[in-house]
């Protein structure tokens, strides 16, 4: 189980008189500090998968990154089945998966070695690591281009092989910063399909996105974050329930919460 | 660590762009560019020593002979006559002469009667033409037969001639040596060349592993692996120093290389004399204390790329870190700066001056451990710093 309790982070505005009208309003801003998650908590079970949503500027980019140890929270903890990602960050980092639209490929390597290269940070032998290219080229159709250089690469193959690179060390949880954006529809299929899998396997998924759809075709459960605070935290259903079956209507409403309290 | 130098390596050598500036800029272009450059000089010094000179002589011209030396040589001077009203610094400026010699009206054969003659000599001196040495040509042994005809007259054996025409002598004697010498010279010159070119060499894979990495937006996947940060700081350092190196010795063999093949004459011999004079472990000591160098200008480097956002933010800090390499190196070349003393402990600065007296051959080996010293201190704060700041989430999430 993936345990997210009571999480906050803030960070140093570099330039205060810089700031907009507009980020000089938010209640977040406190001196020369920008609270950007203030009290974020929630668990994901295994094989359950959770849809992160809220608006832009929420909170959900920051608590992806302090998921997957890229940033260190200043308060709160996080625990991936019983491993304190604070604790020990390096075996945290041995059961985490990561994707988003934004992460690339290093283009002067071939498909195979951009995977190969990250199963062997993983501490992979070369022999499962050529097992498991095998058995995602099969699984994502990549045969085609495996072994052709990643700069040339469509918007698709390059996340077909962001999503091998992602899962090739048999992660326990695989995180997903808002993986379809800005993808086209070939794409934002095959990671559709992708988190399916992934589910179906029992692999816990938590997942950033903007997309409503995505939200009630994949997620069990649905935590919506706004302004740095969890103001959601419960089953679809339950979601979908607050506006009598319109996910736009129920996201909306679940902004209406006062601050500091869930809906 | 290894796995990350390996995979960066990789990436390096199927960049064009560093494949350009690490191995074909030297080996070829540079090169190719100095023989242009060269083929371009000679061929106009050569077209300025055979073209045909336009000139006009003016003033009295009965007794000279320079006119008809100069008309001696048509396919050198052709001789234009000139109006009296002749404006000829017009039509020098003009390019319809190339020059007018002016013989004053006192000239005479008879030196010790006449005295002095000072002829006038108006030309373009702005362009490449040559017009002195060749005028010079012609009228310098006229000069010197004034000069021994006087001295037949007033009677003067050689001893006195030699003593009139130079009264005081002073002869040079050097007890330096020749290696002493060249090395003087080519070893200040040396730091300044190697410095700058592992620096640059170095410039693009450090600016491609930090803020290329972010660019491309594969750090933030590479910071959640298991490997420990400073592991991947090591990798990418070595990768990034190895390239400062490589780029240093291809260009300094490209360029002794070349040098030979093109040089061919006189200098040959002297950059045949001093190489031969330097020995193989002076070379060696060079060699090794440029790896404390590059090691400093890689963990810079690094460190600028890191902070940077963007390929082009992490250039544009790179291009004032050439100041900071010219700094030290300007210091040895001020007149007194010698490695002894506080000097010895300077990093970079002592790099340099142990360079030019490894060249001169009064290298104080036990100024070595000041140099290693300081240079690999300096080094490894420099890298721990590249280590603390790849920790820094205010760095790498700029």
């Amino acid at each position: 189980m993936i345990d997210i309790s009571h999480l906050a982070k803030k960070f140093a505005v570099e330039s205060p008189k810089k700031l907009s009208e507009q980020e000089k309003k938010d209640p977040r801003l406190q001196g020369r500090f920008f609270h950007s998650v203030k009290n974020v908590s929630f668990q994901c079970e295994k094989g359950q998968v959770v849809g992160l949503l809220g608006p832009n500027g929420a909170g959900k980019t920051t608590t992806l990154r302090i998921l997957s140890t890229a940033l260190k929270p200043d308060e709160g903890t996080v625990s991936i089945n019983g491993v304190d990602i604070l604790k020990d960050p390096l075996v945290a980092r041995q059961k985490i998966g990561f994707l988003s639209s934004s992460t690339g490929l290093y283009g002067r390597l071939s498909g195979r070695e951009n995977i190969a290269y990250f199963g062997q940070l993983h501490g992979m032998s070369k022999a499962a690591i050529a097992d498991k290219i095998e058995q995602m080229a099969d699984l994502l159709e990549m045969h085609s281009f495996l072994d052709r250089r990643a700069e040339n690469f469509s918007s698709g193959m390059k996340q077909k092989i962001s999503i091998a690179r992602a899962v090739v060390h048999n992660p326990e949880l695989v995180i997903l910063d808002e993986p379809t954006t800005g993808l086209d529809i070939m794409a934002t299929a095959t990671v559709i399909a992708f988190i399916e899998r992934l589910k179906a396997e029992g692999v816990p998924v938590i997942f950033s996105t903007h997309h409503l759809d995505e939200v009630q075709a994949l997620c069990d459960r649905v935590v919506v974050i706004n302004q740095g605070q969890t103001v959601f935290n419960d089953s679809l259903a339950v979601f979908s329930d607050l506006s009598g079956g319109h996910m736009h209507q129920s996201f909306l409403s679940t902004l209406q919460a006062p601050a500091g309290e869930t809906v | 660590m290894w796995l990350i130098f390996k995979k960066e390596l990789r990436e390096l050598l199927r960049d064009r762009k560093t494949l350009i500036f690490m191995i074909a800029l030297p080996l070829l272009v540079f090169p190719l560019l100095a023989g242009v450059g060269i083929f371009f000089g000679s061929n106009a010094v050569e077209k300025a020593q055979n073209e045909v000179l336009r000139f006009a002589i003016t003033g009295n011209t009965e007794l000279t002979q320079i006119d008809e030396k100069m008309l001696a040589e048509p396919d050198k001077f052709e001789r234009i006559e000139l109006s009296p009203e002749a404006d000829y610094t017009a039509m020098i400026r003009s390019e319809q002469l190339d020059f007018v010699l002016e013989i004053p009206d006192t000239y005479h054969p008879d030196i010790l009667s006449a005295g002095q003659h000072t002829l006038n000599l108006y030309y373009n001196d702005a362009e490449l033409n040559l017009v002195y040495q060749r005028v010079a040509a012609i009228v310098d042994p006229i000069s010197e037969a004034f000069q021994i005809q006087a001295f037949n007259t007033l009677q003067l054996n050689d001893k006195q001639q030699a003593a009139l025409i130079t009264p005081l002598v002073i002869e040079r004697k050097n007890v330096a040596d020749d290696r002493e010498v060249w090395g003087e010279r080519l070893g200040a010159i040396l730091p300044y060349f190697l410095f700058i070119l592992c620096l640059q060499g170095a410039m693009a894979p450090a600016a491609d592993m930090g803020a290329g990495e972010k660019e491309r937006g594969t750090l933030e996947t590479l910071l959640i692996t298991p490997m420990p940060r400073h592991k991947l700081v090591l990798g990418k350092f070595l990768a990034v120093c190895l390239s400062g190196i490589i780029t240093a010795l291809l260009t300094v063999s490209s360029m002794a290389i070349w040098s030979f093949v093109l040089a061919q004459g006189m200098a040959i011999k002297f950059v045949t004399d001093l190489v031969s004079s330097v020995g193989v472990t002076d070379f060696m000591l060079m060699f090794m204390m440029l790896i404390p160098v590059v090691a400093i200008f890689s963990s810079l480097l690094l460190s600028l790329s890191i902070y940077a956002r963007s390929f082009k933010e992490s250039q544009s800090y790179m291009g004032g870190l050439i100041m900071i390499a010219i700094f030290p190196i300007v210091l040895s070349m001020i007149p007194g700066t010698k490695l002894e003393g506080v000097w010895v402990w300077v990093p970079l600065t002592n790099v340099s001056l142990a360079m030019k007296e490894l060249m001169k051959g009064t290298m104080d080996y036990f100024a070595l451990l000041g140099i290693f010293g300081s240079t690999v201190i300096i080094a490894g704060i420099l890298l721990a710093f590249s280590v603390y700041w790849f920790n820094r989430e205010k760095v790498l999430f700029r």
